[in-house]
């Protein structure tokens, strides 16, 4: 076996992941910690200043609910993302992050994040929920907070996290591995908060040459918090409900200043727009296609529609809208220079803060929105759970937003723990409370941290780790460098091997998988019974090669366990796919066998996998209205 | 090739343990190549283009040139990126130029402070009232059903 030092960190509480979640509940912990002299490491594979979804910044924070304004309220909230998840939401998760979102983004406003101001002094709103940031430093500022609550000494940096340490059914930690050095490490706490982001390359993205990374979620959120959950005992939930986006086409660049500050239309080849043509549609998808806004993925089916009958291309049409714009000052030359101006500018800094490709696109195709419409296509799926997808962890929500009915099933103890004792998620690691976006994230970090810490004192024992244990866990993460080593002499093309694959060939396997079988672009999101059984056969063989993949570095260590946490998260999409008989999110994907909404599958459909026995039990769980 | 290094300079950050871009990148590609001394991006099919390594290269050493399956030649995407503002200069394959220039903070770097000055309004851990609140929330209360 290769050579690493074991190295073991011990603490009274451990974050894993350090995004927007891992963020909030850093400088949440740090306080809390701090009070009751507890201790706090927090580890992450990359630099936290610029890790995550959030590493190269945004242009809006997402959710804002503006309590103290009087603006909207925690019950309207709750409605908007009910309805845009067509019913299949937790409605105390959602109030739960929704009450303490606003208090995330006025910490990030005196931390240094700045947010538009209207005239009279109140945020400038992008719609009803979001707010206008110049954001290229977002997550430099939240980090910088987290750091300078919890004190640069207790943050490992570069650990790729692999996954749990448990004591019988109690998490206990965690185990993974420098990406730097020659080291394996073992993290044990109390209590554990995980939130290691969403998952992307799960499904073939359509750029597959040098343009593999230009997918919308970034490449280096790779499904490390379903594989962790999944192997920590805890059920999983809405792991079907992943998210497809709607965006510029190949660079993905946001398409929601267009939309909503310059009122842009979206039309297909022949001029038409979709959301009018196709409005009938709607009535088949009742209650959610008659609500304001149209649910996101509905939205997208209507634009699917007409790419299937080829009646694309589909375009963003800034020249109609731009002209618009010049006809309201068609009497003043000087305010719409002035005003057009200023629209240009924001249009570019919602590429450049969040999207620099498309910018480099743009420029690159000489690109003058006044004059020309521009391209938008649906992107590939990806897991994000905190945006408009849902899955992750099933959570016990707080006690006090529970009705008499929801409490028996949606609260068991510390909030945001998983059904695994000690393991508590946030941000894209827990589900069915869509919509929480980069504050929500934040805020419901804290939230968990909070009850965390509330746990590490109450099961206040010290975490014991078995030394055989370790050994074995060490040698399973270490075994992709042990395969190269001793086989990779075998040929005279180290990348041509008939013992073992490499880890970026393994995705691929993975990708052509998913996209024939489970719904990728190639199939256009449409999968059935039969394809799902045979995909989840093809899945089987491939998890039998993981056993064959081969590492020549620490970097390609990490590779690999990469495409094996997106094997993982694979696997878990296709059978909670395959378990709900319906098509309820047509715009994520369509079941053409089970093409109709179902009323009597208007639950959750979680599934939970036992490491001991290897079985899979899916499980069904109501939804209950509390707001 | 996504991002890319100009060897004439990238100085290997004079060698120190750990070079600029590769502390940065979020996904680990930038790595120094101990012959020449020079960085360079080992695996361009999974970058993001997040220009995080552009950014923080203290040569300007490092540039972006767009995916090659799908963007055409001739464009380039620059940052100046300070202590308080980001500027971008945009050129275009006409050659046509554009600048923009945006805030990205407002106050000083390593300034912030955790709290940012609000108390917290109980000490005890069973309330959902988090570090902060209510002051933070900008209400008297945090909302309870
Ligand atoms: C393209 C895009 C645009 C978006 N636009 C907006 C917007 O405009 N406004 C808005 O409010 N929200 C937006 N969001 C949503 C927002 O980014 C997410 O909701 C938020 O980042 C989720 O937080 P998180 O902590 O769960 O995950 P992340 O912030 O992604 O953090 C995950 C962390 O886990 C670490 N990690 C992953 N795997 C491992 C491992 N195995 N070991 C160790 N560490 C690991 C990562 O390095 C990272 O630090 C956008 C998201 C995307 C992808
Ligand atoms: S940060 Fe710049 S100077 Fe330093 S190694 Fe990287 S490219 Fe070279
Ligand atoms: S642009 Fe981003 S992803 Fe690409 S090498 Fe630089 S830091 Fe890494």
């Amino acid at each position: 076996m290769a050579n690493f030092e074991t190295v073991t960190v011990k603490s009274d509480l451990l974050l894993v992941g350090g995004g927007m979640a891992g963020c909030g509940a850093a400088v949440e912990a740090a306080h809390w910690a701090k009070k009751n002299n507890l201790s706090v490491a927090w580890v992450d594979k990359a630099a936290v200043d610029r890790s995550g979804a959030v590493a190269m910044g945004l242009s809006a924070i997402n959710q804002y609910v503006g309590l103290a304004e009087g603006d909207n309220t925690i019950s309207e909230y709750v409605n908007y993302v009910r309805n845009d998840l067509m019913g299949v939401t937790r409605e105390d998760l959602v109030a739960s992050i929704a009450r303490h979102v606003d208090s995330s983004v006025h910490l990030f406003e005196k931390w240094g994040l700045p947010i538009w101001k209207a005239e009279g002094g109140g945020y400038v709103h992008e719609g009803r929920w979001q707010l206008m940031i110049n954001g290229e430093s977002y997550k430099v500022i939240v980090a910088e907070a987290a750091k300078n609550a919890l004190g640069i000494d207790n943050i490992y940096e570069r650990v790729f996290i692999v996954g749990p340490m448990m004591n019988g059914d109690r998490c206990i930690g965690a185990y993974g591995f420098s990406v730097r050095e020659e080291k394996f490490y073992v993290f044990l706490a109390k209590s554990i908060m995980l939130a290691l982001g969403g998952a992307v390359h799960v499904f073939k993205p359509r750029s597959s040459g040098e343009g593999l990374g230009r997918a919308w979620y970034p490449p280096w959120n790779s499904g490390s918090s379903t594989y962790f959950t999944l192997q920590a005992g805890a059920e999983l939930t809405c792991q079907e409900v992943r998210f497809i986006p709607v965006r510029f086409k190949d660079a993905y660049g946001p398409v929601g200043a267009w939309f909503l500050l310059f009122k842009s239309r979206a039309t297909n080849g022949l001029g038409e727009n979709y959301m009018i043509t196709r409005k009938d549609e709607l009535q088949n998808w009742l209650p959610y296609g008659s609500v304001k806004p149209v649910p996101a993925n509905l939205r997208n089916w209507l634009m699917m529609l007409d790419v299937m009958e080829g009646k694309g291309p589909i375009f963003m049409r800034t020249e109609e809208a731009i002209q618009n714009i010049a006809n309201e000052y068609k009497d003043d030359k000087k305010a719409y220079k002035k005003k057009m101006k200023e629209l240009e500018s924001e249009a570019w800094e919602d590429f450049l803060d969040m999207t620099i490709s498309q910018a480099i696109l743009w420029a690159a195709s000489n690109v003058a929105p006044e004059e020309k419409a521009s391209e938008i296509a649906a992107a590939e799926p990806y897991f994000i759970g905190s945006h408009s997808g849902a899955s992750g962890a099933w959570v016990s929500g707080p006690a006090d937003l529970q009705s008499d009915e929801s409490n028996s099933e949606y609260h068991w103890g510390y909030t945001n723990m998983s059904t695994t004792k000690g393991l508590f998620c946030a941000g894209d690691a827990s589900g069915a409370s869509s919509h929480k976006f980069s504050s929500g994230s934040h805020a419901e970090g804290r939230v968990a941290a909070k009850a965390a810490v509330k746990f590490a004192i109450d099961n206040n024992d010290e975490p014991v780790a078995d030394d055989a244990e370790i050994e074995k866990l060490k040698a399973m993460v270490l075994a992709p460098l042990d395969v190269f080593t001793e086989l990779s002499g075998k040929t005279t093309d180290p990348h041509i091997n008939p013992e073992y694959i490499r880890p970026k060939m393994f995705m691929f396997r993975l990708q052509k998988i998913m996209d024939e079988y489970a719904g990728g672009v190639s199939a256009q999101f449409t999968t059935s019974t039969g394809l799902l059984n045979k995909g989840l056969e093809l899945l089987g063989v491939l998890k039998e090669d993981a056993e064959h993949i081969a590492a020549e570095d620490l970097h390609e260590l990490m590779r690999a366990w990469e495409n094996i946490h997106r094997m993982w998260q694979a696997e878990a999409h296709v059978r909670t796919i395959l378990f709900r008989e319906e098509t309820r999110w047509p715009g994520y994907y369509f079941r053409s066998d089970m093409p109709k909404m179902k009323e009597d599958w208007k639950v959750f459909a979680n599934c939970k996998y036992n490491p001991a026995d290897g079985e899979w039990e899916m499980i069904k769980r109501p939804i209950y209205e509390i707001f | 090739m996504p991002s890319f290094v100009n060897p004439e300079k990238c100085d290997g950050c004079k060698a120190l343990d750990s070079t600029a871009c590769q502390h940065i990148c979020p996904n680990d590609l930038m790595v120094l190549n101990k012959a020449t001394e020079k960085a360079y991006n080992m695996e361009p099919e999974m970058c993001w283009e997040c220009y995080n390594c552009v950014k923080i290269c203290p040569t300007q050493a490092v540039e972006v040139r767009g995916y090659a399956d799908f963007v055409p030649l001739g464009a380039q995407v620059t940052p100046l990126r300070s202590t308080d503002s980001i500027m971008w200069t945009v050129k275009f394959r006409n050659g046509m130029l554009k600048r923009f220039k945006f805030p990205i903070r407002t106050t000083a770097e390593g300034a912030a402070v955790p709290d940012g000055g609000w108390e917290t309004g109980t000490d005890d851990l069973a309330s959902p009232v988090l570090f902060s609140e209510p002051g933070s929330c900008g209400t008297d209360t945090v909302f309870t059903k």
